[in-house]
């Protein structure tokens, strides 16, 4: 197989000491990230970004690799230890987490969710070395119709299948879209909403962005809340190894979570809640003793901790071989390899073979330090809890404007930031999803050309979408993914409703 | 109104529906003023006139739902809170319009959202704020080679 022979040249490049210590950062913020609740690995992706603009840009991909990885790692403590989950995707582990915590067993339930994610994340990489190129070997053939049929299902899924209903994802994204009209048209130079604003010509950067409906929209939130005040971590008690039983009651869970979460993380918009709920819900219906569930039972922990893994793994499939991010990390990751000119997609794995398998080599590498960084380390990360909530998010604010105004030094960029902050606040108030607007930045502007590309190569014909029978199946399934919701209303709540 | 009716119509999706409508409107007002049309298919304010009719699409069924009764539950918000955050951001976004360099303008950003999230030691976050606007800054501008705004405290490095 070629991946071997790529992979073996992967970590080559891998342990390299400087890719090793870009590895070691990433999965220590990513970790942090992970513990500390309110942050997750999008909002310290995108924080990042502006910082690492003039370094080396494989060492970065790196990095904020680790931070994915990590962040899903370092989300189980908190969720375990606090029952404040520190990201959406362990929701579930909560539910066991917590109460096995409270009955004194939390050190098996973070052993079990680190080596949980341990072996699901050493699975699903190695899936994502042996299916990306298979994919990338389809994608090659892709005309601009093909991907603008890929784009309408990464449009109609990331807002139908984010947030509380389709509208309100419906609306993020046309927010998101609208954005990704202003500036100069690549194709014919005219200015599109730019209102006259020189600073406009350029368009939005995505990383602004991110950061004000991630970084100041969350600070705004937390502020507006804060009369709810967060509980004190559970100290583990005992020892933090897991008996002959946990281990028998964890195996099939891990491995369980581990097939679900890959593939449905990387389905567009899959995203790692779905697997995880999923997972919670058949491991208690299969497990022997279903009476333990809602009062610790392990293997509450052990699956969705392994799916959240898995599914990060996963999502990196469609991000490297189409382009095509399917979660909110996923997106602003996009967003840092265009920092650098690298356009994620078939052509990656050509012209950049070795960045993209020293990245599939460093993933290896990170699990292996995130292991040991939740595990006998574990005491070191609960402390990062007692960092005074004020100075937290003044720090994170300091951090996030700083950055914006290092790459782009005006005024108005801090208006822009400030008043994405707002309109981030009031969207998270309103039960608004962030993601869709952020994707609909990213990839609006490259649908737009995609289906112009298609229409000069057709002399604008449009039937030329619907005569390839790859994007004629595309435009169907986006389709039905856009109505579907609204006939079958409880589809689309499926995740909420379940328990 | 002396009687209510069983629905009160829930007032955040009517708002965002107007604004929904203004946006479609001056979109499709901007793409209206693009002139240069591409010799085949979409010319450039194609997707404009799409965007502006998904928008109002949006806008018509936000004003639908708002004579639904709300499925969300708004929270009681903090207000005052949120205006020490903009109270703090401006403090920035002010001290690099008015050249007072970055800072100044991290120091008051810092010290004043400690202030939103119910700190009282003014004080001491302004000088960790200053602390903090110091480190990054050397940081940037030795370290990174990227270009902070700088000010009359700036120059002094």
């Amino acid at each position: 197989m070629d991946s071997i022979s790529f992979l073996i040249e992967g970590f080559a490049l891998a342990i390299q000491p400087a890719n090793l210590v870009y590895a070691a950062i990433g999965v220590m913020i990513g970790t942090a990230v992970g513990v500390l609740p309110g942050i997750g690995p999008a909002l310290t992706v995108a924080l990042l970004l502006p910082v690492t603009f003039k370094l080396d840009p494989g060492g970065s991909i790196i990095m904020f690799a680790g931070i994915y990885y990590g962040g899903m790692y370092g989300g189980s403590t908190t969720a375990i230890l606090l029952n404040t989950p520190g990201e959406s995707a362990s929701v579930v582990t909560a539910l066991e987490g917590n109460k096995m915590a409270r009955s004194g067993r939390g050190g098996p339930a973070l052993a079990t969710a680190a080596i949980g994610s341990f072996v699901a994340a050493l699975i699903a990489t190695l899936g994502l070395a042996f299916l990306a190129p298979i994919l990338v070997k389809v994608a090659v053939k892709f005309g601009p119709w093909d991907y603008f049929g890929l784009m309408l299902i990464a449009f109609v899924t990331v807002s139908a299948t984010f947030g509380s209903s389709p509208m309100r994802g419906l609306t993020s994204l046309a927010f998101g879209l609208w954005l990704g009209l202003m500036g100069i048209d690549q194709l014919t130079g005219q200015a599109r909403l730019t209102f006259g604003v020189p600073e406009l010509l350029d368009g939005v950067e995505v990383t602004t962005l991110a950061v004000g409906l991630f970084a100041i929209g969350e600070a705004f939130l937390v502020a507006s809340r804060h009369f709810h005040k967060p509980d004190k971590p559970i100290p583990v008690k005992g020892s933090i190894w897991m008996t002959k039983e946990d281990w028998g009651r964890s195996w099939k869970p891990w491995l369980r979570g581990t097939v679900l979460g890959f593939p449905i993380g990387a389905l567009p918009a899959g995203g790692a809640e779905i697997p995880t709920f999923l997972s919670y819900n058949i491991e208690r219906k299969l497990s022997r003793k279903p009476e333990e569930f809602g009062q610790g039972a392990i293997e509450g922990v052990a699956g969705p901790e392994a799916a959240n893994n898995a599914s990060a793994a996963g999502t990196l499939v469609p991000l490297l071989t189409l382009g095509l991010p399917t979660s909110a990390t996923a997106a602003v990751m996009l967003a840092g390899f265009q920092q650098y000119n690298i356009q994620p997609g078939p052509l990656l794995f050509t012209q950049h073979a070795d960045l993209v398998w020293g990245l599939v080599a460093s993933l290896f590498i990170a699990n292996v330090m995130l292991l040991v960084l939740n595990l006998p380390l574990v005491g070191m990360w609960v402390k990062l809890l007692k960092i005074p909530l004020p100075w937290l998010y003044a720090g994170i604010l300091v951090f996030a404007s700083m950055g914006t105004i290092a790459a782009n030094p005006s005024v108005v960029e801090l208006l822009l930031l400030t008043g994405f902050g707002v309109i981030g606040f009031l969207m998270r108030r309103y039960d608004y999803p962030i993601a869709p607007a952020v994707v609909g930045l990213i990839l609006g502007p490259l649908a737009d050309n995609a289906l112009r590309r298609s229409l000069q190569m057709s002399l604008g014909d449009p039937m030329i979408l619907f005569q390839h029978p790859s994007s004629a199946i595309m435009l169907a399934i986006a389709t039905i993914a856009l109505i579907a919701p609204f006939i079958f209303r409880g589809l689309s709540r499926f995740q909420h409703d379940e328990d | 109104m002396t009687s209510r009716p069983i629905h009160t119509p829930n007032r955040p999706p009517a708002v965002i529906a107007v604004v929904l409508f203004a946006i479609a409107a001056i979109t499709y007002w901007d793409a209206s003023q693009m002139t240069t049309r591409a010799a085949y298919g979409m010319s450039a304010s194609a997707a404009s006139y799409f965007v502006a009719l998904l928008f109002a699409v949006l806008a018509a069924g936000h004003l639908v739902s708002a004579f639904k009764p709300s499925d969300v539950e708004v929270e009681v918000a903090d207000w005052k809170a949120v205006g020490w955050i903009g109270l703090a951001l401006c403090g920035l976004i002010g001290s690099i319009w008015l050249g007072g360099g970055f800072i100044l303008g991290a120091t008051l950003l810092f010290a004043l959202t400690a202030r939103a999230f119910g700190r009282r030691a003014f004080l001491v976050d302004l000088c960790l704020g200053a602390a903090i606007g110091v480190f990054v800054f050397l940081l940037f501008n030795k370290l990174l080679t990227l270009a902070l705004p700088q000010g009359p405290l700036e120059k002094l490095f």
